[in-house]
């Protein structure tokens, strides 16, 4: 299985994925840091968490896969939301509350 | 040493910004004195007008080029359209909003 396979199964069977430097109860980053408290502000604390740091493969592969050049980043029912910021422009104006209550 | 922060805005004004701020973050991250590691870039443009968040900044990234994004660590990405600046903008004259400057932190 190549590296996009791996990742088009981890999207597609987790409902919340978060590509992180680090993990959520030590992030290794700024932006990620930012982005596990935006999940929780949601309510959100049970999603699945893939630490890029751990994997080189998957660092360069889930910015192939995205064609989005930075870490973090979300996705959500397997679509592709963002990185922080827009996941914290999502979560000022409620879309991102919305989205993860699908 | 401001020679990242000139190719980022020399890049950006193509997409004719009515507002664009580049602010070298760096000296606030674990990095030498000097360095052009962490960049802010706060933009308004009317290019922008109807176009989601990700297409938004899939326009920047590809702006900037390969070239810049892979020689920089990291890119905080705040954009808006002229009428949504503008509401900020109205919203600082009673109570200013959270423009986002913790998001970096």
């Amino acid at each position: 299985m190549d590296i996009a396979d791996s990742i088009e199964q981890q999207v597609s069977t987790h409902p919340v994925v978060l590509y992180m430097k680090g993990t959520p109860q030590q992030p290794q980053c700024g932006f990620s840091a930012n982005a596990v408290q935006i999940l929780s502000a949601c309510g959100v604390e049970d999603f699945f968490a893939v630490n890029v740091l751990a994997d080189p493969e998957i660092r360069q592969g889930i910015k192939d896969y995205s064609s989005w050049p930075t870490i973090p980043q979300l996705y959500v029912n397997g679509e592709f939301v963002g990185g922080s910021d827009i996941m914290a422009e999502m979560f000022q104006n409620g879309e991102l509350k919305k989205l993860l209550e699908k | 040493m401001t020679d990242m922060k000139n190719r980022i805005e020399s890049r950006l004004q193509s997409l004719q910004p009515q507002f664009l701020e580049v602010l070298n973050e760096s000296h606030r991250h674990n990095v030498p004195v000097g360095s052009e590691s962490h960049f802010k870039v706060t933009i308004v443009s009317a290019v922008f007008d109807d176009k989601p968040l990700v297409a938004r900044h899939r326009l920047i990234n590809a702006t900037l080029t390969n070239e810049i994004i892979h020689s920089i660590h990291a890119l905080a990405l705040h954009t808006f359209t002229p009428a949504e600046w503008q509401k900020r903008h109205d919203a600082t004259r009673t109570s200013p909003p959270c423009l986002g400057g913790s998001a970096a932190e």
